[in-house]
């Protein structure tokens, strides 16, 4: 049995990566308010110019450990530089978006580059191990945790010691008196981006090295493994970080110990959300303290929406709606069927983060919920189809509320945050719920669509039925905004303490917003089951959620036309231009960083 | 007065708040009669705000009590406060900016609104928020007649304040100039059809006209019987309305009274004008004691 000081010695170390991310996102988060969804991306990027630099270069590996940290350093200034200093004075969720563009711009690149194909990356040190009582430590182990040591020294000897470093503090208690005093606020910032991503790609390089495995999926998961650290230790508080590592790096080892591998994250994000809902300020924060402000605000730009006259809105719907007599291209068909089923993902999300202001970054996880509802009940109580759609509804409406609904408490950035660990927990219980769901094989013979009986087999007549759905939701919401229930959403949106001082519990609205968003997202999934016939947990992923927010964004938060034409632009154009998907993902990320730029309002503007 | 006479409508008690180490309400007692006008002035930092942010319940006190027609309000949610009639504007303005300005008062009347928001008793009361869905998308008639009828009041409210909202009772929220949004927010709360209005700083950012338009609708309300609690700068503006005058200074209430003789105190003068504090309401004080 592999004892318990291997365990311990493997958590401590998965620990010390962990920190190294976390510190970085830390000191980042310290200067600037901002959880930074790109770290994850330095990570990658600092793997793979390892990589480079010893399979192609060879070096040794001091200068490989340079060169890394270089790359990395350089890539935060760009960052800081070109994606987020413009938007100083922006909502405070804006540069948060901008990073998770940045993110998915950067893992494009570096798959477009080496592909997705997972990569070896060799350890450059002898493969020695010394046995230690029961238990044995590689070198690359003590290289790691040397690693550790060393950077928090050289970052408390810098934060502590140096001008440099004072200013880096001040910055992080008050950014204006700091700046009053005569700081260069933005030379801080540059400073504690270039610091955190050369920590971050360092991070990388170990990790690659530990593993002999490097894949461009590691970004993500790194992200979040960096913030989990983070908000288990405080939000920007440095020490807090590299504890939350240590302890985070534990609680995964021994999960392993005790239940297997496929538990590992399920842990690392239900500690997450825990930590969230019951102690926001961390493990190490005195409780009646409030957590850093400002984390308020929602991305929400004034503007006047763009009013669209309802006769215009009913034509354009009978003519989408006789189009497939018209023009029978069955590729013209299928590209907007693809779209209408986005459309109702839009909408869905449209409700939630842009009417009543909830920014989820987990969206994807409601569509598998109805996506697997809608199957299993068909494939195991033989539902029929079309009643199976809308229990899946209802059931994601339910499920989808009861789990966010602890997170509703939380402000701005950090239910973001629990929303995409939700999302994740989704997933992973998804896979690991085998007796249900068939775990990784995924759920295949899904019956497909029918109305009343009949099977929907020609694509015009799904075509008609996504349109329906999507026009009906749309009706339906229309007529929600419109009334005094749709007011009193926007009003939370608007501003939550001024409503709760109107009469408006905050729990009860969102939670009505949530659940009609729900519904109308685990129909889209549903739907999209049937119509694949093949699911599995990875159909519905952290990248949809990011796409969906796209959508909505571009449309307009809260909009119902902005929402449906934000998915025929962001879905129905790069199919009828036959643009190759990985390039899509690239696209997806650089329409956001566009946006949260140049248009935070959106093509139609907030309603 | 008569107000002294009967029980008081607001009722506070040893109310204290401590940040860290500073104690910014420090055992404040204070009463409020019904239909009395109860102006708080003090310095800027001395407490006032953060008093009015546990009497409508978005702070909690570390001690003493809040009453309301001697019910105990202490810690109650600022959405149940609301249901009471108890309504406030905010000092730094906290109007909804992307509704329009009508819809910011409908919002005022939420919890006015009943047919939309049906009240039944426990255990069914868990099927309220989906009773209030299907009202908002099938939209019986009753749901309708109470919208127009709230419309029109909310319209009524607009029209007292002349023609600065009227013309843009469309118009989204964020496009209006200060003064208007602060407007909007005494429009909003008086949608509310409050017991207790709460005011907190209604003429900051207001020019000389405009201050004189806002003391006169405030005066108005007055009239009405309305009981007002006021956090105001402007001395004149308070000496002419209020029917007694609060001074808190450092989170302690240091002196009150009819506004002649609070005007006229050596402690208030010491806090305005003394060595310990220098700008702020200074100046307004020197033209209300001169």
């Amino acid at each position: 049995m592999a004892s318990w000081f291997d365990y311990t010695v493997n958590g401590l170390i998965i620990g010390n990566i962990y920190a190294l991310l976390a510190v970085g996102l830390a000191l980042i988060f310290g200067v600037s308010r901002l959880i930074n969804f790109a770290h994850g991306s330095v990570y990658l990027v600092g793997a793979y110019a390892g990589f480079v630099a010893i399979t192609h270069l060879g070096t040794p590996l001091p200068l490989t450990i340079v060169i890394v940290v270089a790359v990395g350093a350089l890539l935060g200034l760009v960052i800081e530089r070109f994606g987020l200093r413009p938007l100083q004075g922006y909502a405070h969720i804006a540069p948060l978006l901008a990073t998770i563009g940045i993110s998915f711009v950067l893992d494009q690149l570096v798959q477009l580059t080496f592909s997705p194909d997972p990569r070896a990356l060799p350890s450059q040190l002898p493969d020695t191990r010394f046995q230690i009582g029961a238990g044995t430590i590689g070198s690359l182990d003590i290289l790691i945790a040397a690693t550790g040591l060393a950077s928090a020294a050289l970052l408390f000897f810098f934060l502590r010691y140096t001008r440099l470093g004072w200013a880096v503090r001040a910055t992080a208690q008050d950014r204006d008196a700091a700046q009053q005093m005569g700081v260069d606020v933005n030379a801080v910032n540059r400073t504690v981006f270039a610091i955190a991503s050369g920590l971050g790609a360092l991070a990388g390089l170990l990790v690659g090295m530990y593993y002999n495995y490097i894949d461009p999926a590691m970004s993500l998961q790194a992200t979040l493994k960096g913030i989990v650290a983070q908000v288990v230790g405080g939000v920007g508080n440095v020490p807090g970080a590299i504890a939350g590592s240590l302890l985070l790096g534990l609680v995964e080892s021994y999960g392993i110990a005790l239940f297997g591998t496929s538990y590992r994250n399920l842990f690392a994000f239900i500690l997450l959300v825990v930590i969230l809902v019951l102690r926001p300020n961390g493990l190490f924060a005195s409780r009646r303290q409030t957590p850093p402000e400002p984390m308020t605000g929602t991305f929400i730009a004034p503007s006047r929406p763009l009013n669209i006259p309802a006769p215009a809105l009913v034509a354009a719907a009978v003519a989408m709606a006789i189009l497939p007599l018209v023009l029978p291209s069955p590729y013209v068909i299928q590209t907007l069927t693809n779209a209408w089923l986005y459309g109702l993902l839009g909408l869905s999300l449209t409700l939630i983060a842009g009417t009543v202001g909830l920014v989820s970054l987990g969206h994807a996880a409601l569509l598998a919920i109805g996506g697997y509802a809608s199957a299993l009940l068909a494939l195991n109580l033989g539902m029929p189809v079309g009643l199976s759609i809308l229990a899946a509804g209802v059931i994601t409406a339910a499920i989808g509320t009861v789990l966010v609904f602890p997170s509703f408490r939380l402000r701005g950035h950090y239910f973001s945050i629990a929303t995409l660990a939700v999302g994740e927990i989704v997933s992973l219980v998804i896979l690991n719920w085998e007796s249900l769901t068939r775990g990784p094989i995924g759920l295949s013979g899904i019956p497909p669509l029918a109305l009343f009986g009949i099977e929907l087999d020609t694509a015009r007549s799904v075509y008609w039925f996504a349109l329906g759905a999507l026009v009906v939701l749309a009706a339906l919401q229309f007529r929600l905004l419109g009334s005094h229930l749709g007011r009193v959403l926007r009003a939370v949106r608007d501003d939550d303490v001024a409503a709760r001082s109107y009469g408006i519990g905050l729990d009860r609205y969102k939670a009505l917003a949530f659940a009609v968003g729900s519904f109308a997202a685990g129909v889209s999934g549903a739907i999209t089951s049937h119509l694949y016939s093949y699911i599995n947990h990875e159909t519905f992923n952290a990248q949809l959620s990011i796409l969906a927010l796209t959508i909505v964004i571009l449309g307009g938060m809260g909009n119902v036309i902005g929402a449906i034409v934000g998915a025929v632009l962001l879905v129905g154009l790069p199919e009828v231009f036959r643009v190759a998907a990985e390039y899509r993902v690239l696209i997806y990320g650089l329409v956001l960083l566009l946006l949260v730029r140049f248009r935070p309002q959106g093509l139609f503007g907030t309603i | 007065m008569k107000a002294t006479v009967l029980a008081p409508l607001l009722e506070i008690r040893g109310l204290t708040r401590r940040f860290g180490g500073l104690t910014a309400v420090d055992g404040v007692d204070l009463d409020v009669g019904e239909g009395e006008f109860v102006s708080i002035i003090g310095p800027n930092g001395a407490g006032k705000t953060t008093l009015f942010n546990l009497v409508t319940g978005l702070d909690d006190p570390d001690a003493g009590t809040v009453r309301l027609e001697g019910r105990d309000i202490t810690r109650m949610a600022p959405e149940r406060l609301a249901a009471l009639g108890v309504a406030r504007t905010f000092q730094h303005g906290r109007v909804f900016a992307n509704l329009s300005v009508l819809d910011n008062v409908l919002v005022g009347s939420h919890v006015r609104f009943r047919k939309v928001r049906p009240a039944w008793p426990w255990p069914l009361k868990l099927l309220e928020p989906f009773a209030e869905l299907a009202l908002a998308l099938i939209r019986p008639p009753s749901v309708g007649t109470e919208e127009k009828r709230m419309r029109e009041e909310a319209l009524a409210i607009l029209a007292r304040f002349g023609d600065r909202l009227t013309p843009r009772k469309d118009n989204p929220a964020y496009s209006l100039s200060y003064a208007n949004r602060r407007r909007v927010e005494i429009a909003r709360a008086l949608a509310l059809g409050p017991r207790l209005l709460l005011l907190d700083e209604p003429t900051a950012g207001m020019n000389q006209t405009e201050t004189a338009e806002m003391q006169a609708l405030i005066g108005e309300l007055k009239q009405s019987g309305l009981t007002i609690l006021l956090i105001e700068h402007k001395l004149d503006m308070v000496m002419q309305l209020s029917d007694r005058v609060v001074v808190m200074d450092e989170g302690a209430v240091i002196a009150a009274g009819k506004p002649a003789e609070v005007r006229n105190d050596p402690a208030v003068i010491e806090a305005y004008l003394g060595h310990r504090r220098t700008g702020g309401a200074a100046g307004a004080v020197t033209e209300a004691v001169s």
